[in-house]
């Protein structure tokens, strides 16, 4: 499965990654910070990683290698 | 050099980004960054010109050579300095406050002497850093803090504007389409003379707050609703799409820079100063 992760040092809750998600993989907590809670929906498209002002997520696609 | 990845040219000590939540800076300054990392930009050859403005910090947090100008003179300062070393790959960051309301006669000069730069200009349709005020590319009869009852001037339309301008490599995108966005400015940085690239950009704190759209994703969508690319255009009568945001490539054509040339002249001077010399001794 894919992984996502969010540096929330980083993340200003800004909703960008939760609202274009094609296939709506986060959640949002009330002050905004999105969490992959259906992350086994992810295609890794990663569209958020590169839609993210902030740099604040990271996603490792299973079987590619990271980059 | 090792290969360079995006985030080697990210300067992470300064992070978190400064830019309030939600804002396109951020967006547009990972496009420049990983279309540097595909080009692999010698980071010790490069040299990034910002000037004032919320885009005008963009420098601090890029980890090649920066300098950091006057407001709107982003464009005069990058000219200059690709003069002083023609070896150098200049890149000028500048808002559209910066670079087409106060610096708009730069713009349009380096772009009519077709200075090898490419400049990179983030729409967001206000001066974002000192409180909102209209810009020359806020939309007519949207609000900001200095046009309470609607803006009653025009905007410019910046690409159309460079194109006439002579620039030989111009393009818009948005930071919703991020992956057309990058590809623009990878072309545009690869291309010889001057490229211009706008991107359109949410600022949901002034300019989205006073034209209903509150959050990034509200005013992504807004732009995302209201544009429409090139090649549709063109195949629809101009009534139809002169109030939206026209994406594509508008010029990608050869056309010899002003190093080129200002070489050429030189050799032609010595050459003339030379034989005057030749004839005086002889």
């Amino acid at each position: 499965m894919n992984r996502i992760s969010v540096n929330t040092a980083w993340c200003k809750g800004c909703g960008i990654c939760a609202a274009f998600c094609p296939v709506k993989v986060f959640t949002q907590e009330r002050d905004g910070t999105p969490v992959p809670e259906y992350q086994e929906r992810c295609t890794g498209c990663k569209l958020c990683v590169l839609r993210c002002p902030d740099f604040a997520i990271q996603l490792e696609v299973s079987g590619d290698e990271p980059k | 050099m090792p290969e360079m990845k995006y985030d080697d040219y990210l300067v992470k000590s300064r992070m978190p980004l400064f830019w309030c939540s939600g804002c396109g800076n951020g967006i547009v300054l990972g496009a420049i960054l990983r279309a540097f990392a595909k080009l692999q930009l010698d980071r010790h050859n490069t040299v990034v010109v910002t000037g004032i403005g919320c885009w005008g910090k963009a420098d601090d947090y890029i980890n090649t050579n920066t300098f950091h100008g006057t407001h709107g003179r982003a464009l005069g300062f990058a000219t200059g300095i690709k003069l002083a070393n023609p070896e150098l790959k200049v890149i000028a960051l500048m808002g559209d406050g910066d670079g087409a309301t106060i610096g708009g006669n730069h713009l349009i000069h380096a772009a009519r002497r077709n200075v090898d730069i490419t400049a990179i200009v983030v729409n967001n349709f206000n001066y974002g850093m000192t409180g909102g005020q209209y810009s020359g590319t806020t939309l007519e009869e949207t609000y900001t803090t200095t046009s309470q009852f609607g803006h009653i001037e025009s905007a410019f339309d910046l690409c159309r504007l460079v194109e006439a301008a002579g620039a030989p490599y111009v393009a818009r995108s948005h930071v919703l389409n991020v992956i057309q966005l990058e590809g623009f400015i990878t072309e545009a940085i690869r291309k010889k003379g001057f490229s211009f690239v706008e991107a359109l950009s949410p600022c949901p704190t002034h300019y989205g707050r006073h034209n209903g759209m509150k959050t990034a994703p509200k005013m992504m969508q807004w732009i995302k609703e209201n544009a429409i690319t090139l090649k549709e255009a063109e195949k629809k009568p101009q009534a139809e799409w002169e109030n939206k945001f026209v994406i594509g490539k508008f010029t990608d054509k050869e056309s010899v820079d002003y190093s080129t040339r200002y070489e050429a002249v030189m050799a032609l001077a010595e050459a003339s100063v030379s034989k005057g010399v030749s004839e005086r001794e002889g």
